[in-house]
């Protein structure tokens, strides 16, 4: 047993434990630990943001463009960060409650603007690659009838499984767009095909909850880790 | 009769001498401007060397010049059996001269051939028409549905559950007393989910305005914060109490990810809330968040299009609404012609979807190029 004599190491330990303390019931070494992390984490993100985004995109071009222009070298296209530059301060009217209302202005075009980027993103990635993926999987078609005359010719598991996935598949996207079919009532064939449908999203969301849980138990066993190794140093 | 078939002999002859000098005059190096880019790159493209198969060969070096430029510079060197090289370096509207040599170890090289090209840019990615048509179909059957809908057309949407137990919900806090917590995860404001929470957040808070029951909605984002507030006090207007809005109800703690759940657990504790809502766009946080909510004893309502934490959230919360549940939510809640027209052309869209599907799939059992040769019309690129 080797416990660390780095001062750092003891305080992150410390403060994982006043996390852990949650588990038992909300108290104070829990709310120490929340708030301190809360307003240090307030407070790096707003340095991060500055030097990493206000400075590069906005401060830096139009010192530059300012000083093009000035030293005779014309309008750059630099200077049109001064325009992300003033609908940014425009959001800070909000501080003044007689013109707050202005902020509205930079938050449309905000919302406008990121709306319309997304659009054909989303359709690219959410339709149209989810339709193609439906067909055809590394540039072979999921469904063909020469898998099924393979299966029937020389029977396997192997075989089996690489014909019926395909046809699986498509009937499964099928019925899920049912269910989320929201003008029919789910009765009769649409209230049928809908609960296959729902039976697909559930064997798709047991089989992502098992994959998630151990990527989560390995983040707790690097916690683990972290305490029993560095920190205590009982293991190696 | 005779005359006839002389003709064909003599342009068959014709067509296959022209083939072969078109063989003969093929360029070894072809140089284009790369299509569908913002600019700044040219294709270069050769045929194999002679001596490729040779034990000797190492490579090809592509060289580059522009124009004005006496000596060529070496831009690239590709393995042996690598044909292309792409130039990102090279400036929009300089003709550059490209020359591939083919190198062999302890030979001089070889130089296959020289090529021209400019780079542009180009104002329409081909590669994208597919996007285009989607977007302007699904564009059209939503607008004329949302016409339909304004024009008093009555537009079925069936139960969801989960939207159904809002109002239980609302209910309930007012009846205990206690607060209604609503976080809208970790979205911003381009994030779809987020948007389709924020509505939701604006027919929950003219509820709570109505019932007079406390509204906290903690922000991971500072621009959603702003239109969150925006829209919870416009709802407390229209409920008409703007007095019983609370400036502070809804307020940014901060952009870490764990830092705003310990937050958000910490509320959750402290303020015992007696309904949660999660809606917009979650990640890691979901099962804690759900987790601390479930141990409180409070209703919990969850709303996301995030897959892989529709799980968390469907073990730990009372309602789940999934996926595309969430965005029916607004027209489902507010009945707004605007939003149910949406709706509307979305199931539509969805349908036609799903024929797609089913004439693929036909295509594909009775002929496997026809099938592949359909799917390729939703092939996405670039």
């Amino acid at each position: 047993m080797h416990v660390s004599t780095d001062i750092w190491i003891w305080i992150a330990a410390a403060l994982t434990l006043c996390i852990y303390s949650f588990l038992y019931k909300d108290n104070p070494f829990y709310k120490f630990a929340e708030h301190l992390l809360v307003g240090v984490s307030a407070g790096y993100f707003f340095v991060i943001y500055f030097w990493n985004l206000i400075v590069p995109n906005l401060l830096t071009p139009v010192k530059n463009g300012f000083v093009t222009l000035f030293t005779g070298g014309g309008l750059t296209g630099d200077l049109a960060a001064l325009v992300p530059g003033i609908l940014g301060l425009i959001i800070l009217t909000r501080l003044i409650p007689k013109i707050a209302w202005m902020s509205r202005w930079a938050i449309g075009f905000y919302f406008g603007a990121f709306q319309g980027i997304a659009i054909t993103g989303y359709m690219q990635a959410f339709i149209l690659a989810q339709i193609y993926g439906t067909f055809v999987t590394a540039a072979n078609p999921v469904f063909s009838l020469t898998l099924f005359g393979n299966f029937f010719g020389d029977p396997g598991w192997a075989r089996f499984v690489l014909a019926t996935s395909g046809p699986l598949m498509i009937v499964g996207v099928i019925c899920t767009l049912t269910y989320f079919f929201f003008s029919t009532e789910h009765k009769g064939v649409v209230g049928g095909v809908a609960r296959v449908g729902i039976v697909f999203l559930m064997i798709g969301f047991g089989a992502s909850f098992g994959y998630t849980v151990m990527a989560r138990v390995s983040l707790l066993i690097g916690r683990l880790t972290f305490l029993l190794r560095d920190w205590l140093g009982i293991i190696s | 009769m005779k005359r006839l078939s002389l003709a064909f002999a003599t342009l068959l002859l014709w067509g296959a001498a022209a083939c072969a000098a078109a063989e003969e005059a093929a360029p070894a190096v072809t140089a284009r401007d790369a299509p569908n880019d913002a600019g700044g790159a040219v294709n270069v493209a050769w045929e194999p060397a002679a001596a490729e198969k040779e034990a000797a060969f190492t490579g090809y070096e592509v060289q580059r010049r522009a124009s004005g430029e006496k000596e060529f510079v070496k831009v690239d060197r590709t393995a042996p059996g690598e044909l292309a090289f792409r130039d990102e370096e090279a400036e929009d509207g300089v003709e550059y001269e490209y020359r591939v040599q083919a190198l062999a170890a302890g030979e001089k090289a070889v130089v296959l051939g020289t090529a021209s090209a400019k780079a542009s840019g180009q104002w329409f990615n081909t590669a994208r028409t597919n996007a285009l048509i989607g977007v302007i179909f699904v564009t059209a059957v939503i607008v004329f549905f949302i016409y339909r809908a304004k024009g008093g057309a009555e537009l079925f949407v069936r139960k969801i559950a989960g939207l159904e137990a809002v109002d239980e919900a609302i209910g309930r806090a007012t009846e205990m007393g206690k607060p209604i917590l609503y976080v809208t995860g970790l979205g911003d404001a381009s994030d779809i989910a987020t948007i389709a929470a924020m509505t939701i957040l604006a027919k929950v808070a003219r509820k709570t305005a109505e019932y007079e029951t406390p509204l906290i909605v903690p922000c991971y984002d500072p621009i959603v914060m702003i239109v969150e507030k925006e829209m919870v006090k416009q709802a407390y207007t229209e409920a008409g109490k703007p007095d019983a809005f609370d400036e502070d109800s809804v307020f940014f703690v901060t952009q870490s990810q764990f830092g705003y759940v310990a937050a958000v657990d910490g509320i959750m504790l402290r303020e015992k809330p007696a309904t949660n809502f999660y809606m917009g766009a979650f990640y890691a946080e979901s099962l804690i968040l759900a987790e601390t909510g479930a141990e409180t004893g409070a209703i919990q309502i969850a709303g996301t299009d995030r897959v892989t934490q529709l799980p968390f959230f469907i073990t730990a919360c009372d309602y789940t609404l999934m996926g595309e549940e969430l965005y029916a939510a607004t027209a489902y809640l507010g009945r707004d012609p605007l939003f149910l027209g949406s709706l509307k052309g979305q199931d539509w869209a969805k349908g036609v979807i799903m024929a797609f599907l089913i004439l693929g799939t036909i295509l594909l059992i009775f002929s496997t190029d026809l099938g592949l040769r359909f799917a390729k019309l939703f092939e996405t690129a670039g």
